[in-house]
């Protein structure tokens, strides 16, 4: 693939500065059972090819789904002809330096092949996990689901790059909902496909599957009679599923530079953070490390090199509390002059890349999970994301979870249902006051976050341990 | 070869291909075969200057195979040429022969039926592609104009094993954009069509620039608590997306992941709110993933008593009750909230003091089974003071339950309601719409 579509740039015709073929092929199956009932097994091939031109300092684009050398060479065409129409209007004139030669390759490490575990069997471990979440009459619905997904892309370009990654993903999901009368109850695997990663078949089902599968059953009952979360103002403790979504919605947009740069206005939105706050703001207390990493093994979003052929490395963004680096790929940094990262990504061969996520971490602190609760006198421990909701500036959130703990005097002590918190990002990541050792940090993933004009749903990872916050807003819900 | 011609041929090829599908099955098999496709445009605007842009031509064919009471479907590239794309949904085809034994019998599978069939086809006149950024462009300069014009055709397609077929296709423009001042409000404003109208889009501009200006006076903070707020049609619009989301579906209500689960346990919501699936003036294809046309109006909510819950024929099978030929989602596709009888005059006298709302911001279930709703308000927002605007505020989060809302805190909904297109993205186009009034709400409750 790679030879014909150099053959195919190379045959070119047109006088760009620059020309990039991204060819994706896409190959996924998804089984879905629910109350024990196959709900969905599907199969997909997807594939196409992202034609990018560069002319008169402007990228013009052209997705087609038809991979010949004719139908590419038409799409080569049109890419020009729209960056020379769009050419007075640029917002910023490009030069090549935004697409740099690169080659090289990059595959998922992985044990189990994607065909290692047939349709039959997984709907039937599948089906299992829906009968074991029945622990008791009080289940209104289980639900059980899994996804793989083996995805090739390759990229050329008329300087010469050439990569070709491979990405194996399983993205697995169980969960259910507990009634009693009006009352109903969430629970799930840590949230809806959060337990996504890249790997083969040897990731599920894992040696704890069965442990989980009864706990989330249990608890979804439990949850049905606990206390609804008070309205108080304590510490708040947050697990690592919880921390995914905190990272993810109050640190990873805002400091996107197209956000910052204004191409996000208009639909995700823009962020409270300014170009000229990279390097000095004080983003968070002085225990706040955050990466981005595209670099661990095994962590959804993880890749050798972004979607314009940027290598991939890993970068502080925020280092004790300081904010160091913005999450922008190469035509950021070439307009707003912040250091960025290799983060140029599009959700698949017909959409342009744009600055995205990948695996965003907070790094581990020195405390064990039971130091940490031995340090609160009172406060709340929440465990996965129910319900989220953030301003368009990334400022103002409200976030909910599926499963509380009351600590009283260093222990968690009783369940509560409907644990709900909110806050202002910069305050409260100034309130981060503990951060668990390694032995509390966990790894999730989501193929979830939305951004772009036109829409994209992107993979993106997030590594955290068990984190407090102190004075922090909680509430529970009308029941 | 013009558009139109080529989407003559992608007609034929669906039909040829369901064709040789029919012709390749025993006759103990059923088949579905979709088909969703489009030839778009996309131009990314940032500060009156073209950020990103380009085409995108995209075709996927869905196959489901059903057999001895199992199913499993497969999707294929398509790119409109037989000799493309039945080998692949050949080959395709021949790995759901192989699977579709492994699985585990689906007692609630629906075999293709009767013999409806339908044809669809809404011609536009778009924008040239080398014409988009000079034709948008010199009217808003000097602004801070930053959007999308996303334009173009979308297909779609249906053959099944009974004989039903459907062809559905739509050229159409949507150009959705913010005015941002120097202190960073943004006014925003939506227009979608199937005739490009410079007159319209001069008109858009010219009331976005006019509330633009409302924008540049001081900002009022608004200390949290309960006001009386006038919601627009676009903010009543954000609401509206959340009864598809564990909303008014049959399954949802029957497996207790329904915000109206209450709403069938007797309890009601304001006799002023009537809630209806309207195909009329829809711009998106009646039929479903079942080859099943909905009837043209659904009556869901009636004078706040919940009539009707979306039913699929799926869950028609489950739960026995009849189908009304929903989605398999079950989610509304043509929703419309019927209108009330404030005048556009009194809107501003009768909210009297209070916020007026012209758009909210990422909703989400706060209290799920309460129906209860949090979000953010976003771009032209107001505090109005003895029924004057006075002031636009600073962005606040709302925190609602749709009972009170739509129920005891409803006063009164405008006697005009706005069409709001869908112009989501994300894989492909959107289609369709929404219609709906303003609303005017007491004690909306804001927390932070």
């Amino acid at each position: 693939m790679l030879k014909f579509l150099s053959d195919v740039v190379a045959a070119a015709s047109i006088p760009a500065d620059w020309i990039g073929i991204r060819a994706v092929k896409d190959r996924s199956r998804t089984c879905a059972i629910r109350d024990a009932h196959p709900e969905r097994n599907t199969q997909h091939l997807d594939h196409g090819a992202m034609v990018e031109v560069l002319a008169h300092g402007q990228f013009g684009y052209s997705a087609t789904n038809n991979l010949t050398q004719a139908s590419l060479a038409a799409a080569m065409e049109t890419a020009y002809a729209q960056a020379v129409a769009a050419s007075d209007w640029s917002v910023h004139r490009f030069t090549t330096a935004a697409r740099p030669k690169a080659t090289g390759q990059y595959v998922s490490p992985h044990r189990k092949g994607l065909d290692a575990l047939p349709p039959g069997e997984l709907n039937q471990i599948l089906l299992q996990v829906c009968d074991q979440l029945k622990v008791s009459d009080k289940i209104a619905q289980t639900t059980a689901s899994a996804r793989s997904h083996d995805i090739e892309t390759w990229f050329v370009s008329s300087n010469g790059s050439e990569i070709y990654q491979r990405d194996y993903l399983i993205e697995t999901h169980f969960g259910t909902i507990a009634q009693d009368g009006p009352t109903t109850q969430l629970r799930t695997d840590h949230g809806y496909l959060a337990q996504s990663y890249q790997g083969g078949w040897e990731l599920f089902p894992g040696l704890d599957l069965w442990q989980r599968v009864q706990q989330v059953g249990e608890q979804a009952v439990e949850l049905l009679h606990a206390d609804n979360c008070p309205d108080l103002t304590a510490t708040l403790v947050l697990a690592p599923d919880q921390m995914m979504l905190q990272i993810h919605e109050s640190i990873g947009h805002p400091l996107e530079l197209d956000r910052i740069l204004g191409d996000e206005r208009n639909y995700a939105g823009g962020s409270f953070i300014k170009l000229e706050d990279f390097g000095s703001l004080e983003y968070g207390s002085q225990l706040m490390n955050v990466t981005f990493d595209p670099t661990v093994v095994g962590e959804l979003g993880s890749y050798g090199f972004d979607d314009v052929g940027t290598p991939a490395t890993r970068e502080y963004l925020i280092r004790e509390g300081k904010l160091e680096r913005g999450l922008g790929g190469l035509e950021s940094q070439q307009r707003s002059q912040v250091p960025g990262v290799a983060n140029s990504r599009a959700s698949s061969w017909n959409r342009p890349a744009i600055d995205r996520m990948a695996n965003i971490n907070l790094e581990p602190g020195d405390l064990t999970f039971e130091q940490m609760i031995a340090n609160i006198e009172h406060g709340i421990y929440m465990e996965t994301n129910r319900s989220w909701s953030i301003d368009d500036q990334r400022h103002k959130f409200q976030f909910g979870c599926e499963y509380g703990k009351l600590i009283e005097n260093g222990r968690l002590t009783r369940t509560l249902k409907n644990p709900n918190y909110r806050s202002v990002t910069p305050q409260f990541w100034h309130s981060l006051s503990q951060v668990g050792n390694a032995s509390t940090w966990d790894v999730y993933g989501t193929p979830f976050c939305g951004k772009g004009e036109p829409n994209q749903l992107i993979r993106v990872g997030h590594g955290a341990p068990v984190c407090a916050f102190e004075t922090i807003e909680m509430f529970g819900g009308a029941v | 070869m013009a558009i139109s011609d080529e989407l003559r041929v992608a007609e034929q090829v669906f039909a040829q291909i369901a064709d040789a599908v029919a012709s390749v099955l025993d006759m103990s098999a059923h088949f579905t075969l979709t088909l969703s496709g489009e030839d778009s445009q996309f131009t990314r605007f940032n500060r009156a200057r073209v950020r990103q842009t380009g085409t995108v031509s995209d075709g996927t064919l869905t196959l489901t195979l059903m057999q001895n009471e199992r199913t499993t479907s497969a999707a294929v590239p398509f790119v409109g040429e037989f000799e493309t794309d039945w080998p692949l949904l050949k080959t395709a085809l021949v790995e759901l022969q192989t699977v579709v034994p492994q699985l585990p019998i689906d007692p609630f599978l629906v075999l293709p039926e009767g013999s409806a069939t339908s044809r669809t086809v809404n011609r536009g006149e778009l924008l040239a592609a080398d014409a988009i950024a000079a034709t948008l462009l010199p009217p808003v300069q000097g602004l801070d104009f930053t959007g999308i014009y996303a334009a173009g055709l979308i297909f779609r397609g249906y053959a099944d094993s009974a004989g039903q077929r459907h062809w559905f296709e739509s050229t159409s423009y949507s150009l959705d954009f913010s005015l941002f001042d120097a202190q960073n409000r943004a006014v925003k404003g939506t227009f979608a069509g199937s005739q490009w109208q410079p007159s319209r889009f001069v008109d858009k501009i010219t009331q976005a620039k006019h509330q633009l200006t409302l924008m540049a006076r001081p900002a009022k903070t608004i200390e949290r608590g309960q006001y009386r707020t006038y919601l627009a049609p676009a903010a009543v619009a954000e609401l509206l997306h959340m009864f598809s989301w564990g909303g008014v579906g049959e399954a949802d209500l029957q497996q207790g992941n329904s915000a109206f689960g209450l709403l069938r346990q007797g309890q009601s919501l304001s006799a002023q709110f009537t809630l209806q699936e309207n195909f009329e003036r829809a711009n998106m294809p009646r039929f479903n993933s079942y080859g099943e046309v909905a009837p043209l109006q659904l009556p869901v909510i009636q004078q706040g008593r919940l009539v009707n819950s979306l039913v699929s024929s799926r869950s028609a099978k489950e739960y026995k009750v009849p189908s009304n030929y929903a989605s398999r989602g079950e989610y509304l596709r043509a929703p419309e909230i019927m209108p009330g009888s404030l005048t556009a005059d009194q809107i501003l006298p009768q909210l009297d003091r209070g916020l007026y709302l012209s758009n909210l911001h990422y909703l989400n279930w706060s209290d799920h089974p309460n129906g209860r709703v949090t979000g953010m308000t976003r771009y032209a927002c107001f505090w109005v003071e003895n029924g004057e605007v006075t002031a636009p505020i600073e962005n606040l989060r709302f925190d609602e339950s749709l009972y009170h809302c739509f129920g005891d805190g409803l006063v009164n909904l405008t006697n005009f309601q706005d069409t709001i297109a869908d112009i989501d993205t994300y894989d492909r186009r959107g289609l369709g719409g929404s219609c709906e009034p303003g609303v005017l709400v007491d004690d909306f409750t804001y927390t932070l």
